[in-house]
């Protein structure tokens, strides 16, 4: 049967990853709220402002219910700012001061590391468990500075640093996998799913 | 260059996948004119997406008239430290000086906007000839094309700056759909024609065609005011909007900033858009645009 997953839908690349998420077998539904996470096996946290998803998301109280169904087991896919909101810990997180995140993924991250938009980049990336380079889209990325988990594994790096980390049930990366056509992150992350 | 999710992505111009991207991120979100630091941190507060950098809201512009400039240098400046997110800032329509200043400046956006003065009646900024990304206005199908033809990586209808009247923008998103409605009920042969009179690229116009939507990200702005404002734009089908003067120009910006960014979210339920809605303070006065004597439409500017 096919993976029940959602996508965060506050803000963000959400079309971008449904699409990639239908192609690769789930069916998918967008969450903007805590009773939408009930029956997913899992979740996809898009790129797009983190500061306006976590404010977006404190009256519903929807990133510590996110957290409660990532501890029953629901897989979560944070892609750049979801990456942000799935970090234990953010170094510079002025912005996000008093507002709820999900957690759970054992590294440090910095927000907008590479500086503005003049910095953002495209690369092929060597990942783990695919046979041939991923094509990643880097905007206003954040970066990971530190692994603090032993559990993390770190699935591709660019520039010496992880950018795609892999802890559990949570898969992570601080680029857009949903802006170019090939979806085998979208692939694993629908298998991670089904288990 | 193969298509995108979507189909965002793929114009046939300078534009790239990192700068069209930019704006794919930027969806369902409100970005914000502001002229302080100040502004910019209460609209970063209020779950703003990304702010406009800028020395007069449009409905100071309006009022003191004149000729309207890019901000200062050192405003821009103060704006981009004071902020984490995207920081966006407007040049005059065909001054290509001042686009190359603010992308100096490092600014994450620019904004060719008829809100300011135009520097050239004639040609816009080739925009594929930078590495920093545009958002152009546009009132028509035709002229979103042209402004992506030229490098745009993301387009916004104009509406009518300044105001706190939605009428235009309104009129101008639904001649955008339904130009694109009709273009995707014609057989491929009519295409040319159609190009013909859109004054746009047969292959940008083939493009839409096809895919039923622009190849970038549209937000609508010029007159939304209320959080009902923003909300009807996104059942219009908007990529998400743009508040200018109607934040700071009202009560309680902070709080109606709050509440546009919330109904643009929860756009499609009337439950939440009601009680953002409420208490909100006095909404900008506003102008009619009808009663704009025509030299005064910022709308008609550009071409």
């Amino acid at each position: 049967m096919a993976p029940k997953i959602g996508v965060l839908a506050l803000q963000g690349a959400v079309a971008e990853h449904e699409r990639a998420l239908r192609s690769s077998g789930a069916e998918v539904r967008k969450v903007r709220r805590p009773a939408e996470l009930d029956d997913l096996d899992g979740l996809v946290v898009p790129g797009g402002e983190s500061t306006a998803m976590a404010r977006l998301a404190a009256p519903v109280q929807l990133m510590p219910a996110i957290r409660r169904r990532l501890d029953e087991g629901m897989a979560v896919f944070g892609t750049c700012a979801g990456l942000i909101l799935a970090a234990d810990t953010v170094s510079d997180a002025e912005a996000l001061v008093g507002f709820d995140r999900i957690g759970g993924l054992g590294v440090v991250v910095r927000r907008n590391a590479y500086g503005s938009q003049l910095h953002s980049f495209e690369d092929d990336l060597e990942v783990t468990g695919l046979d041939s380079p991923l094509p990643a889209v880097f905007i206003r990325a954040p970066v990971i500075e530190d692994v603090t988990s032993p559990r993390v594994e770190v699935l591709a790096e660019a520039g010496g640093r992880p950018v795609a980390v892999r802890q559990g049930r949570i898969l992570a990366a601080s680029f857009h996998p949903e802006l170019t056509p090939d979806f085998r992150l979208h692939k694993l992350f629908t298998e991670l799913s089904a288990q | 260059m193969t298509s995108t999710a979507d189909n965002y992505g793929t114009p046939s111009t300078g534009a790239t996948t990192v700068n069209t991207g930019l704006a794919q991120m930027l969806k369902g979100g409100v970005i914000m004119d502001v002229v302080t630091p100040e502004q910019a941190t209460i609209a970063e507060e209020a779950g703003a997406v990304a702010v406009m950098a800028l020395e007069r809201v449009p409905a100071d512009i309006r009022a003191t008239g004149g000729v309207s400039r890019m901000s200062d240098p050192d405003l821009i400046k103060g704006i981009i430290e004071a902020v984490s997110i995207p920081v966006m800032a407007k040049a005059r329509i065909g001054h290509f000086v001042e686009a190359q200043v603010l992308e100096h400046l490092n600014v994450d956006y620019i904004d060719e906007s008829e809100v300011l003065s135009p520097a050239d009646y004639v040609h816009h900024i080739d925009k594929s000839k930078f590495k920093v990304p545009f958002v152009c206005g546009a009132t028509n199908l035709g002229e979103a094309l042209r402004r992506i033809t030229e490098g745009a990586s993301m387009i916004r209808s104009k509406g009518e700056a300044g105001t706190g009247d939605v009428s235009e923008a309104m009129k101008h998103i639904r001649t955008i759909n339904a130009e694109i409605a009709q273009l995707r009920s014609m057989a491929e042969d009519e295409l040319y024609v159609a190009a013909k009179e859109l004054q746009a690229p047969f292959d940008l116009v083939r493009q839409v065609a096809r895919e039923g939507r622009l190849p970038v990200v549209m937000f609508v702005a010029g007159g939304v005011a209320t959080p009902a404002d923003a909300a009807m734009m996104m059942q219009m089908g908007a990529d998400g909007v743009f508040v200018g003067s109607g934040i700071f120009k009202a009560g309680n910006p902070a709080a109606r900033a709050a509440a546009i960014v919330k109904a643009t979210t929860y756009y499609d339920d009337p439950a939440v858009i009601a009680e953002v809605s409420t208490g909100l303070g006095e909404a900008m006065v506003g102008l009619n645009v009808s009663d704009l004597p025509a030299p005064h439409r910022l709308a008609e500017r550009g071409w």
